[in-house]
């Protein structure tokens, strides 16, 4: 190493000061003492003692941590897909460039501006059974569709039902689609236009131009959107907090047969209510490696399908 | 050509009255949150339901506000932690982001590639020895949890910055480090000024994050006192006042109100600054 490279390996070591400080303080010893904390049975109060792996071998027969689990599955098989084409769908209307786009992609986004609480507030009311905007906006079709087939659809009170509470949830989540809605949009306006001038001259319709060059010259965007998605989709906990606790009291964490009872908020409630950190700890961290098995496992299945213009 | 153009201008417009009926349902809860929160109580509880008042009740605001407690303290609360991580978040990831771009040292895209992964670690899952370390050092019940962290550059952050440093030409700092130019004052005096609309962007999404944040403020603030905005609306609808949707509508508009207003503001710059969020790869 030169004088010239020691020099400035200083000077970049000093800008990134900060940053480094902040990595070993807040990310890396998070992680190893949450190794070492799942271990342990720990309530913060008294130091942490080794159990060993007794903290795992209690997640196993933990029936509420296998339920939590495949809430948080359930949702995000749900969420991840219907937010993937609803937006992709509001993409594609908005890359019409037709008047007043610039309003429509305002208004689409406005939603994922509102703070989670306020979110889960206003989705407890737009849910409520007998007053709520969705059930009144759906009841004359319901009428419809019971008078025209003979069916017998109520529309359901759908945070105090175990399938619709998560469905609403779904249905407020989806509200906020607005963020991957703009960087889909970004990434549709990169779309090179002599592409799709050259199917033209091909006879390609609209869906032939979406299906072969739109989507695969965006494949990357769709990729980073879902992996944003997934992250997320795992790691709710606002929404549902409030929504459970707002006027159910503490005892109606997770709702209806417990359904909006997810990792995120079974950790918190291990953590913070029973103080049970050692266990909080144990559950953050298959919550951790699922996350990133379900990463690694996307990535591997778009290896092939995911397109780089400059490779 | 011309049953072309035809059909062309139909799906243009079929599209338009698409967006437009999308437009209308994105927009419904934003109508229904406000509507609801200038009706009288029973009104909101009316069948069939009615998009306006009978009478408009203005003063549910100001007894929303009487009803969350200290409304004005909280609000205080919330604008003073923007304020502070704000500044925190510009400094730190502007000074971390030159060194990951502007600087070549050995190792460093290795050591930016670390920092990209940190950003794939869930919150909940460090969220108890961040607690415990926090309570170490004494700050549980104090804003210090919910500010400091701030001023370690975030990844996300320290990414933007230097995206968008990377795209200022290189003989720009050459020229100045010929003529004699310390490392320090080309970033305060070259660069920055040049990145002022890449910081502007970071500067608003910490902003909206600090004020929308919630999961912060409830581990770490114990007195009423101390609440933030996001707490003291969760707080007042789980302490009975979860039923009344008139204030709880009106509440809810307060808080989601300065946060559109700065979206409207800046509205170009942020569109733009999400966009390039997905420009990763």
């Amino acid at each position: 190493m030169t004088a010239m490279e020691g020099k400035r390996l200083r000077i970049g070591l000093l800008f990134i000061g900060p940053w480094i400080f902040g990595f070993l303080l807040l990310s890396v010893y998070p992680v190893v003492a949450s190794l070492y904390f799942s271990l342990c049975d720990y309530s913060v109060l008294s130091r942490p003692v080794f159990i060993g792996w007794q903290n795992y071998g209690d997640l196993v027969f933990d029936e509420l941590f296998w339920k939590s689990l495949y809430n948080t599955i359930v949702y995000a098989s749900l969420l991840i897909p219907l937010g993937f084409l609803v937006s992709f769908a509001l993409a594609l209307m908005l890359n019409f460039d037709l008047r007043g786009k610039g309003v429509f992609r305002a208004v689409i986004f406005l939603p994922s501006l509102v703070p989670m609480v306020c979110l889960a507030v206003i989705w407890r009311w737009m849910l409520n059974g007998e007053f709520g905007l969705v059930n009144t906006l759906i009841s004359p079709l319901a009428t419809f569709l019971n008078a025209w087939i003979g069916t017998d659809f109520q529309p359901p009170s759908w945070l105090q039902e175990a399938v619709y509470a998560k469905l609403g949830l779904v249905l407020a989540s989806l509200w906020c689609v607005g963020n991957a809605v703009v960087i889909y949009l970004a990434g549709l306006q990169d779309v090179p236009r002599h592409l799709y001038e050259a199917a033209e001259i091909d006879g390609a319709n609209f869906w032939h131009k979406t299906r072969h060059i739109t989507i695969p010259v965006v494949s990357p965007v769709i990729y980073f959107n879902s992996i944003m998605a997934l992250i997320g989709a795992f790691q709710v906990f606002a929404v549902p907090y409030v929504m459970m606790r707002g006027g159910n009291g503490p005892d109606g964490i997770g709702g209806p047969d417990r359904s909006l009872l997810f990792i995120s908020t079974y950790i918190y409630q291990n953590a913070f209510d029973y103080w049970n950190m050692g266990y909080a700890c144990a559950i953050g961290l298959i919550l951790f490696l699922v996350i990133l098995g379900l990463t690694l496992l996307a990535t591997k299945i778009s290896a092939n399908r995911v397109y780089y213009a400059g490779s | 050509m011309s049953v072309a153009r035809r059909n062309r201008r139909l799906r243009r417009a079929a599209v338009w009255l698409g967006l437009c009926l999308c437009a209308l349902l994105f927009l419904a809860p934003f109508a229904w949150m406000v509507s609801t929160s200038l009706k009288p109580l029973d009104e909101t509880m009316l069948l069939p339901m009615k998009w306006f008042p009978g009478k408009i009740q203005w003063h549910n605001y100001t007894e929303a506000i009487e009803a969350m407690g200290d409304f004005w303290l909280y609000a205080w609360n919330t604008f003073y932690l923007c304020v502070i991580t704000v500044a925190g978040t510009l400094l730190s990831s502007a000074l971390a982001a030159y060194g990951f771009s502007r600087i070549e040292w050995r190792g460093r895209d290795k050591v930016f590639l670390l920092a990209l992964a940190t950003m794939m670690i869930p919150f909940p899952v460090i969220m108890v020895p961040h607690y415990s370390l926090f309570k170490a050092l004494g700050w549980i019940g104090t804003f210090k949890p919910l500010w400091v962290p701030a001023f370690f550059a975030g990844a996300f952050n320290v990414f933007l910055l230097r995206q968008f440093f990377m795209t200022i030409p290189k003989d720009l700092s050459e020229a100045a480090r010929i003529d004699g130019c310390s490392e320090i004052r080309i970033f305060w005096q070259i660069i920055l000024p040049l990145a002022k609309p890449a910081l502007l962007v970071v500067g608003l999404f910490q902003f909206m994050y600090t004020w929308n944040d919630f999961l912060g403020p409830l581990i770490y603030l114990t007195d009423n006192k101390d609440f933030t905005l996001a707490l003291g609306l969760q707080e007042y609808q789980s302490q009975g006042g979860g039923t009344e949707w008139h204030y709880l509508m009106a509440a809810s508009t307060l808080v989601i109100l300065p946060v559109l207003a700065l979206f409207f503001a800046t509205q170009r710059y942020f569109i733009e600054g999400v966009a390039t969020t997905g420009a990763k790869n």
